[in-house]
């Protein structure tokens, strides 16, 4: 009876300390089977008629219990309970010996003494297990506060990894709004530059033609008066009464003389047209902007550079296409400049599709080639887009950085003075606050964009 | 018809004698020249009656043409010489201040000399 309650007990002990069921399942499984096996040895003790041989069962079972409970590592935390149970197995198995070797006389005379060690073996052990559950229980307690502070520190720590990913991801933001402030920085800065240096020449260019206008008016004045003072000459010598022969190689000089008094009139009057154009760099933008049609604007001097090149080439043929935004309305423009600028970039894109136009005549293996210029405005977000595109020419890298200083030109002498785009720079980005850009594939194509900000 | 020209480039000088030279050898037109302001009004101090016009730059060193006009606006308010500036090409400022103190007439830089001829041949036949 004793044996069935040690054996039952410790294994509950065991299942609910170590948490077999849910840890160890394998040696719970075992656990449950030792229990009725002790179930069962109790049952037979009392089957058999309390019989001693089964009694003397019980020691096998218990020491292989508590063998395997000593060699195995997984019940090491029960070891110290299962040592509170050696004093009642001692005693037990002296009992069970003392009464099989010594007369039963003698063993009834101290038979009393031995049942008082087991029951003080016996208290001895639930003592044991009565501590050790104590002992267990303050355990489990500074465990709990112990997992309750784990549980907190891992809160804390997760509320702190929470703020590091959430400054990480501040830091992350403000580190890309500053690369794109960067960003925009490092253009405009490019942006400012070539305005710099766009303001920069056009002072230049004004300067210079103002320096230049005076000794070029004297020039152009006295060549002309020369020409005057030949053809005097002429008369003159018409009067005198010297051989027909000296008259003649005489009139032969002076007309000579005459021409190329011409001549410098001529290129004179050149220099002086480029000196003109320079000026009107310079020439703070007369009058006062005032609400201007700017679909009726650019259709005019798209027809006006159109016919100017067929006036000079008949031949010369292109698609005009406009594309115009109908609720533009009436724009805020200097309309004389921004018509100035029009004809700027109406002209060189009829002269680029022109010259594409002769290059693919030259050159009959390639397509057929069908010119266009094509205008495009609209009103969008307080902004007028005005694009003029065509499918001309073309240029190359190296051309397109240059077209907006002033007397860059890509035409033959005489025929362009390289001053058109600068002077529509500065109408566009001075007088209007405006933008004037270009893209160019070469051979193919070029598109002139301006952005003029519109006071809604 | 007397005029006087005042420019302080001395090759106007030249410049104008050669063009005007039949009318000057006809005696239709007598040039008088001044090469600045100062010289100018030196010169009308003379001569104030004789002047029947004055050709001048605006642009020059010292007394400026628009403070010459001023002056001799302000010194002859009875017997007005016909007063014309030459004006440089777009230099607006000085055209409206020239109108302003009342010029009579203006000449863009470069003189055109048909163009003046022109204006001069009016004054004289009228």
């Amino acid at each position: 009876m004793e044996f069935f309650l040690l054996t039952f007990f410790l294994i509950q002990f065991i299942r609910k300390r170590l948490e077999t069921a849910t840890k160890l399942p394998e040696w719970d499984k075992l656990l449950l089977g030792a229990r009725y096996v002790s179930i069962g040895l109790m049952a037979a003790y009392y089957i058999f008629d309390e019989s001693k041989i089964v009694s003397w069962l019980w020691y096998p079972f218990v020491s292989y219990v508590l063998w395997i409970i000593f060699t195995k590592d997984e019940f090491k935390p029960v070891r110290s309970l299962a040592q509170g149970s050696f004093p009642f197995i001692a005693i037990s198995l002296f009992n069970d010996f003392a009464r099989l070797i010594v007369p039963t006389k003698l063993f009834n005379q101290y038979g009393d003494y031995l049942v008082t060690a087991k029951v003080f073996a016996f208290i001895w052990l639930f003592a044991v297990w009565y501590n050790s559950q104590k002992q267990q229980r303050v355990l489990d307690k500074e465990r709990e506060a112990q997992r309750i502070k784990d549980e907190v520190n891992q809160a804390k720590k997760e509320a702190l990894e929470y703020l590091v990913t959430e400054r990480t991801i501040e830091l992350t933001r403000q580190k890309e709004e500053l690369q794109k402030t960067l960003d925009e920085l490092k253009s405009t800065q490019a942006q400012l530059i070539q305005s710099e240096k766009m303001a920069s020449l056009g002072e230049l260019t004004a300067g210079i033609a103002h320096e230049i206008q005076n000794p070029l008016n004297f020039v152009n004045n006295f060549s002309e008066v020369s020409v005057e003072l030949c053809q005097e000459l002429e008369e003159e010598i018409a009067k005198t009464s010297i051989s027909d022969s000296d008259k003649e190689y005489i009139s032969g000089i002076i007309s000579d003389l005459s021409q190329n008094q011409q001549k410098i009139t001529h290129h004179g009057k050149r220099a002086d047209s480029i000196v003109k154009g320079m000026l009107q760099h310079s020439r703070t933008s007369s009058g006062h902007k005032e609400p201007t049609d700017i679909n009726a604007l650019a259709d005019e001097y798209m027809r006006l550079a159109y016919h100017g090149l067929r006036a000079k080439d008949k031949e010369f043929n292109a698609t005009l296409v406009t594309d115009f935004d109908p609720t533009i309305g009436k724009i805020d423009v200097l309309p004389q400049d921004l018509g100035r600028v029009f004809l700027n970039l109406f002209t060189n894109s009829f002269y680029a599709v022109a010259e594409k136009k002769r290059l693919s005549k030259e050159n009959p293996t390639l397509p057929d080639y069908k010119p266009e210029v094509k205008v495009i405005t609209k009103l969008f977000a307080n902004k007028l887009y005005i694009r003029v595109i065509d499918n001309g020419t073309g240029m190359p890298e190296s051309v397109k950085a240059k077209i907006f200083q002033p007397f860059f030109t890509t035409k033959p002498t005489g025929q362009g003075t390289g001053l058109g785009l600068s002077m529509s720079y500065d109408i566009i980005t001075k007088s209007h606050d405006g933008l004037l850009d270009v893209t160019s594939v070469p051979g193919e194509s070029t598109e002139f964009k301006i952005t003029i900000p519109v006071n809604a | 018809m007397k005029i006087l020209v005042v420019d302080d480039e001395p090759d106007v000088q030249a410049l104008f004698e050669q063009r005007f030279r039949k009318e000057i050898r006809n005696g239709e037109l007598n040039f008088s020249f001044a090469f600045s302001g100062e010289e100018a009004l030196h010169y009308l101090e003379g001569h104030a009656s004789e002047i029947v016009m004055i050709l001048s730059d605006i642009n020059m060193p010292g007394m400026s043409g628009i403070e010459l006009l001023k002056t001799i606006r302000k010194d002859n308010p009875l017997a007005p010489p016909v007063i014309m500036m030459i004006t440089a090409y777009g230099d607006t400022d000085n055209y409206s201040q020239a109108m302003k103190f009342g010029a009579d007439d203006f000449l863009t830089k470069p003189v055109n000399f048909t163009e003046l001829k022109k204006k001069l041949q009016e004054r004289y036949e009228s």
